[in-house]
């Protein structure tokens, strides 16, 4: 072993045992069909050039967000945050919107973030949905610890589910105390909020292999336009 | 009575905007303006139609504040609150000054701004129109009291989630065609009812009315300038010009339920039935129509109400396809309110710069083809207060 290696084994986190998210299709409200799939740590540049853009978005705090969630994805890529994860959704290959999360203990999840690229069609409330999944069903978790960082997230994920306060543990994001989801409020949410079908047809699972930068309405054409946006240069050499 | 003609017709895109309540006056007055080309003409009057501003914009008198905005002094100016129908009630008024003969150029502009609040306080703010003791003190709401009406006109009619849902899919794909539209989403069947997703993506809002039944909540104005047909015969106009041929409004009980059949819609019935004797004309003589469809059963139920289709038959036309773009009587070509979205001050007067522009053949890829006579119908409350209007292009009289 090198030294560069024997330092680098010291700053890599030692990763917890974790079974994969299988993937589901999910149609949506316009008929197209979302993959969600889990993303490997070298598809993470990929979704590094989809977010760049959203980093100068003030509205709906895209810009915090997006700059939290891409230094999440980078320490996801290069080890640095322990037995985090991420999945994506694809509709036509076109990422429309990343979550992510981590392992706390093999008992208690962190949620990290949600970040809709093509809004209006509830793509970041089944991706949140995908996540709590992921921990409470396919990782076997008891509860996982969530906070807000827009209204837009409070209302779905606060409200909506509902959410419990768990306000005497500090979230890793900072800000609020935590909320908690547990495995009975999952349970209760899950008929109406977390949808999908299995297996996913070998077709849509090979049209969701490569991960594409959206080239559509994404959420910056979407509040600014086409023109603006590409006046602002905010939509990152995507058209 | 001196006959009333469109000089001008102008909006802003609807939906979530950054500008405020002045500026998007502005735009949209400014649009129309511009679209009247009224050479040395001044305005003699400012009307403006708005529901919300005092409370959620906290702004007052903002017909005077567009008229200071615009420089367009002395004019005269007032503003009109009529709940979701100030709109067309605007219209009303400035039609009356000019036929009265009070004013020979109107400017009438439509405005909201309730993206500058939460959903929650919009929805409460717009739920002030209900009856305070008999209603909103024990939480109505609009979307509740339109849930109520539809599940008791699906019971008499056996009409279907499945027809409200074509509503929806019909007035988004309408809304695509239209650049000022709230929503560009397209919308499917199988998504929104269909499909196991379905219930994930289309929630309930107020049981059977679902998220797709409902408009959004936008920013949004849209204007019109009014002049005496006289006045335009002066200026240099195209061949055709877009006359107001008729107005009505009528009136129904505050709370809904001491109606003695709720589903009958007789605000709309007798404001239509009197803007069609207005304009001699009739309901089989219509092109196109812009409807109230703040929620989907609204549309289908407005469009028996004002004498296109008999009772209980609306969804049937709109199963046939009579009510889409290229149908025998296409219904909300801009989107309506599902998808062109609803500032409520700004509704009544967008639906008449929709029609004016499709009888001047200036709609675009939604145009309805040689529609010559356009009616609107604006329902404020729940139709407890009713505007209709009806639109007709007449060829110009050179002298």
């Amino acid at each position: 072993m090198t030294s560069s290696d024997a330092l680098e084994a010291l700053l890599r986190p030692p990763a917890m045992d974790m079974p994969p998210y299988p993937p589901k299709a999910i149609t949506l409200a316009s008929g197209e069909t979302m993959v969600v799939r889990q993303v490997a740590r070298d598809e993470v540049p990929i979704l590094l050039e989809a977010i760049r853009p959203l980093l100068q978005m003030e509205r709906d705090y895209y810009d915090i967000v997006s700059a939290r969630l891409y230094g999440e994805l980078l320490a996801y890529k290069r080890y640095r945050v322990l037995d985090e994860y991420c999945l994506a959704g694809l509709i036509n290959g076109e990422l429309a919107g990343v979550v992510n999360g981590r392992l706390v203990d093999a008992k208690v999840g962190m949620s990290y973030h949600t970040l809709t690229l093509r809004r209006g069609l509830r793509v970041g409330s089944h991706l949140f949905a995908a996540k709590m999944e992921y921990h409470i069903d396919i990782l076997g978790q008891e509860e996982v610890l969530i906070v807000a960082e827009s209204p837009i997230g409070f209302r779905r994920w606060m409200i909506e589910y509902p959410l419990d306060k768990k306000h005497e543990v500090q979230h890793e994001l900072g800000g609020v105390p935590s909320w908690v989801l547990t495995v009975d409020t999952y349970r209760k949410a899950k008929p109406r909020l977390c949808a999908g079908r299995r297996p996913v047809p070998e077709e849509l699972l090979e049209e969701a292999r490569v991960i594409r930068v959206p080239e559509g309405e994404t959420a910056v054409v979407q509040f600014y336009g086409k023109e603006e946006a590409a006046d602002d240069g905010l939509q990152g050499g995507a058209e | 009575m001196r006959p009333v003609a469109i000089l001008g017709a102008g909006m802003t895109k609807f939906g979530r905007s950054d500008s405020t309540l002045a500026d998007l006056m502005s735009e949209a007055s400014v649009a129309a303006l511009r679209d009247a080309t009224m050479g040395n003409r001044s305005v003699d009057a400012v009307v403006v139609a708005n529901m919300g501003a005092a409370r959620i914009n906290r702004q007052t008198a903002i017909a005077s504040a567009l008229v200071d905005r615009l420089n367009l002094f002395p004019a005269a100016a007032e503003t009109v609150e009529n709940g979701p129908a100030s709109g067309a009630s605007a219209v009303k008024v400035g039609v009356q000054a000019i036929a009265a003969g009070m004013a020979d150029i109107v400017l009438v502009t439509g405005v909201e701004k309730m993206r500058a609040v939460n959903n929650l306080e919009a929805t409460d703010f717009v739920a002030s129109l209900s009856h305070p003791e008999a209603e909103y003190v024990y939480g109505v709401t609009l979307p509740s009291l339109a849930g109520m009406f539809a599940r008791l006109y699906m019971s008499r009619y056996g009409l279907t989630r499945r027809h409200l849902a074509m509503v929806s899919i019909k007035n988004h794909a309408n809304a695509m065609r239209n650049p000022y539209a709230h929503i560009h989403q397209e919308i499917t069947m199988e998504g929104i009812l269909d499909a196991p997703e379905a219930r994930v993506n289309n929630p309930p809002i107020a049981e059977p009315l679902h998220l797709y039944d409902c408009c959004p909540v936008s920013d949004g104005a849209a204007s019109l300038v009014l002049a005496s047909l006289d006045v335009v015969q002066h200026l240099d106009r195209p061949d055709s010009v877009v006359m107001i041929a008729g107005i009505g409004q009528a009136t129904d009980t505050h709370a809904v339920h001491e109606r003695s059949e709720p589903t009958e819609l007789s605000a709309v019935r007798l404001a239509a039935d009197q803007a069609f004797d207005r304009a001699g004309v009739g309901p089989g003589e219509i092109d196109v129509a812009e409807l109230h469809d703040a929620f989907t059963v609204l549309e289908i139920a407005e469009s028996e109400a004002a004498g296109f289709f008999p009772r209980g038959e609306g969804h049937v036309a709109l199963e046939q396809g009579v009510t889409s773009l290229g149908g025998a009587l296409p219904i909300n070509p801009s989107g309506g309110l599902k998808g062109r979205g609803h500032p409520v001050g700004a509704t009544g007067v967008a639906q008449l710069v929709e029609l004016t522009w499709q009888l001047r053949g200036d709609a675009g890829a939604r145009q309805v083809a040689g529609a010559g006579n356009g009616f609107a119908c604006n329902f404020g409350g729940f139709g407890n207060n009713v505007v209709a209007t009806v639109l007709r292009s007449e060829r110009r009289d050179h002298g």
